[in-house]
């Protein structure tokens, strides 16, 4: 893997990015750009892994981010006894009250031969269930939400270590994958687009007003992390020895004492912010390769080949005996469980949940931009397209900032023009990516890494 | 007497707001309609291109306002309404000509149509967005209501009061007006007819002498008009904002397939039918059972089926309560 010419191009596009922006802006700045070009290069792989392989469209990535930060509150929050002991009875026997629904449904499919009213049948049951559910759940969701409504107003988690709940968020966007599948694959590729959005849609929806299960629009804050906190490190012994060690030319030009000290203390409190996003880093940094690795042997094996057969030619794929239906469900699962692990991801590293801030442009379209400009059906370019496109979406407004003014350089400072574009300077990263993606499409529409064909 | 006012209370707040959004997703739905029926794909810029068109009617409005011109007691926006269509038009053939023209060319599948139409939908976000901001804007002026509850309440004697503001009235007066020309145009006239040829057939219209060319024209004449309207009448009626106009192209999606995709008037029916179950389902009927249920068995809960935050997932839901069990919707598409 290390060997491949693609991987060096990929990593070293991202150490160059980040090592500029280190050196012209701050190395906070860079390594959280750094961060979330990982993240997104998660999230890239997840959408590569539908769309490039099997040739699935998938416009409901946002949905999946948004069950991946779910688990993270769902998983990590300390739970709320008082909202469990006043109303946990009545969702726990809501919830089962859903199961019994959902059986009772699946019971009437499979069993009952195909009657010509069966489907509105089951359509009546599934219309008749909402209100029904809501008359069940709503007088403990109520007592739920009254409690402490300022700082909780909700079930609260499990109380346990939040890296545990990646793996939950994949979990959880696997068996919604799984549900969506069952409903949305047999469409055509368009349907298919819209259907997904719309159902990331209704998920994004049923997140935000819910307030019982996920404090919705009044968000989760102060979520846990897997890496030490900043005030720690600045108590710590050792790390201030570090810091004094790696700093130790600059302070040994300092020869009074109390300005050494706070010096010291200044560089102890900078430096301990770049530690945990260092720490960061390598934690994404490790999940990017592992996924990349598992995700290139998938593409090399009998397995990738049946899928590549499947997406070029799902006739001839049938024809040879392979149940395109099971694998097209299975790969639809597989690529959205890596998205909700990289939507768990990215809440833990912003530290709070805020449903209201999941939006279609950032979270669906920009996740494709990235896959469909890095180059589909193939990993390193959906990395390289993870880095490139978030270096582009936050590098764009002080590009543009910097543009504008070499344009207007002529204008008055408070020219109605100047001003006009110098307030809408965050809205060029929507053009700048708009535009690159009509580019990419028109002159290199396999994208810059393209997909290698292998024979063997 | 009770059950008149039960009758004025859905009117009130079901029916009138029902007619104004449905016939606004009807607009927007038939132009998107129009453009997977000829040009076969499914357009993700259309909410953008809504909010462009409205955009260009608000710049010209407050130019007129500036003048001192209005429209007396209709809102200044119907005057600037031929140039924000004009605008719109040349941007929608600019697209057409600078990127769709080349995949249509190379016969490209309905992916490609959609990515590139995805980097046509950031564009036209960043350009409204740079040029009129993100924020609210209110462009209604000219008389309110035509109706207020209280003035209602007083004339009739009534205890519920019927509301009628001006936008209301006026979105339902264009979007006949704009229906049924545009139904007249597809079904009556020649050029109309090459169009639904074309889109039935493409092979066979283009061998009845049919010019694409000109087809192709026409259909972003017509779009681009039915989204200017569609996003001035609906901004008139609540108010502009870029991201709103992006969100509504998702109930109009929802629209346009339950009525059957590439078909006009399923578009048509598919709007309101979203509309209509967006507004029905989301209200509490204990008011209305208050009126027409005998002394004594009066509702205590709001006998509302699901709570207004879940407006919109009711149409995704009946979207894909159809796509399952009528994958080509309740009116058959794929003909104009």
């Amino acid at each position: 893997m290390i060997k491949n010419s693609e991987f060096k191009i990929c990593f070293s596009v991202m150490t160059v990015l980040t090592i500029l922006v280190g050196l012209f802006q701050s190395w906070g700045i860079a390594l959280s750009m750094l961060n979330l070009c990982l993240i997104s290069a998660v999230m890239a792989m997840g959408v590569n892994i539908q769309w490039g392989f099997a040739g699935l469209i998938n416009f409901g990535v946002m949905g999946f981010l948004a069950i991946g930060g779910l688990a993270t509150v769902l998983i990590s929050v300390p739970p709320v006894p008082e909202a469990w002991s006043a109303g946990g009875i009545g969702i726990l026997i809501s919830g089962l009250f859903l199961l019994a629904v959902v059986f009772s449904v699946l019971i009437i499919n499979k069993k009952i031969p195909n009657h010509k009213y069966k489907n509105y049948f089951i359509f009546v049951i599934i219309i008749l269930s909402i209100p029904l559910l809501k008359f069940i759940a709503g007088p403990s969701i109520n007592k739920i939400e009254s409690i402490n409504a300022a700082t909780s107003g909700f079930l609260g988690g499990a109380n346990l270590p939040i890296i545990f709940s990646w793996f939950v968020g994949a979990i959880l966007c696997a068996l919604v994958a799984f549900v969506v599948g069952k409903v949305c694959l047999g469409l055509r590729s368009d349907y298919l687009a819209i259907s997904t959005l719309l159902v990331s849609g209704i998920i994004i929806t049923i997140v935000k007003h819910e307030e019982w299960l996920s404090r919705g629009v009044k968000n989760v804050i102060g979520l846990k992390r897997p890496v030490p906190y900043e005030v720690d490190l600045q108590n710590s012994e050792w790390f201030i020895k570090l810091v004094e060690f790696l700093n130790s030319s600059k302070l040994s030009n300092v020869l009074d004492f109390d300005e050494r000290t706070s010096l010291l203390n200044e560089l102890v409190i900078s430096s301990s912010g770049v530690f945990v996003k260092l720490c960061f880093s390598l934690i994404f940094l490790a999940v990017v390769l592992i996924i990349l690795y598992f995700s290139e042997k998938a593409l090399k094996s009998p397995w990738g080949r049946m899928m590549r057969a499947i997406r070029d030619n799902e006739e001839a794929a049938k024809a040879m005996g392979k149940n395109v239906v099971k694998q097209h469900l299975f790969i639809f699962m597989l690529g959205s469980a890596i998205i909700g692990f990289a939507g768990a991801m990215l809440v833990t590293y912003d530290g709070l949940f805020t449903p209201s801030s999941y939006q279609p442009l950032r979270y669906t379209f920009l996740i494709w931009v990235m896959v469909l400009l890095g180059g589909t059906g193939n990993n390193y370019g959906a990395i390289l397209g993870g880095f490139v496109v978030w270096f582009i979406w936050i590098q764009s407004a002080p590009f543009a900032l910097l543009v504008i003014n070499i344009f207007t350089n002529h204008l008055d400072e408070t020219n109605y023009i100047r001003e006009h574009l110098v307030n809408s300077v965050p809205y060029f990263r929507y053009l700048m990516m708009g535009l690159g993606l009509l580019l990419v499409m028109r002159y290199r529409p396999r994208g810059l890494l393209p997909e290698k064909i292998i024979k063997n | 007497m009770d059950f008149l006012n039960s009758i004025i209370l859905l009117t009130n707040f079901i029916i009138v707001p029902g007619i104004t959004y449905g016939s606004q997703l009807a607009l927007g739905a038939i132009g998107v309609t129009l453009i997977y029926g000829v040009l076969r794909f499914a357009n993700f810029a259309y909410g953008d291109l809504m909010a462009f068109g409205t955009m260009i009617v608000i710049l010209v409005t407050w130019f007129l306002q500036s003048k001192g011109i209005t429209f007396g007691l209709l809102p200044t926006a119907l005057l600037a309404l031929p140039v924000g269509i004009l605008l719109t038009i040349a941007v929608s053939l600019f697209f057409d000509k600078t990127v769709f023209e080349y995949y249509r060319n190379k016969k490209s599948d309905p992916v490609t149509f959609i990515v590139v139409s995805l980097g046509i939908m950031f564009v036209l976000n960043a350009v409204v967005r740079i040029i009129i901001g993100p924020n609210d804007i209110n462009f209604m002026d000219g008389h309110k209501f035509i109706m207020k509850a209280k003035e209602f309440k007083q004339m009739t004697g009534l205890n519920e009061g019927l509301a009628l503001k001006s936008t209301q009235v006026i979105t339902l007066i264009t979007t006949i007006i704009t229906c049924s020309i545009l139904f007249y145009f597809l079904n009556k006239t020649k050029t109309g007819k090459s169009m639904r040829a074309y889109s039935n057939n493409e092979d066979l219209a283009l061998l009845s002498g049919i010019n694409p060319k000109k087809i192709v024209l026409l259909t972003w004449i017509i779009v681009s008009i039915l989204a200017t309207v569609a996003g001035t009448l609906y901004g008139l009626d609540k108010s502009f904002k870029p991201f709103t106009y992006f969100n509504n192209l998702l109930p109009i999606f929802a629209a346009t397939i339950v009525g059957g995709i590439g078909n006009p008037l399923g578009a048509f029916y598919g709007g309101f039918l979203i509309a209509f179950s967006e507004i029905g389902l989301t209200y509490a009927y204990k008011k209305f059972f208050k009126y027409i249920m005998p002394e004594g068995l009066e509702p205590s809960t709001l006998i509302q089926f699901i709570s207004t935050d879940y407006k919109f997932a009711i149409s995704f839901a009946i979207l894909i309560v159809v796509l399952i069990f009528r994958p080509n919707g309740i009116f058959k598409g794929k003909v104009i």
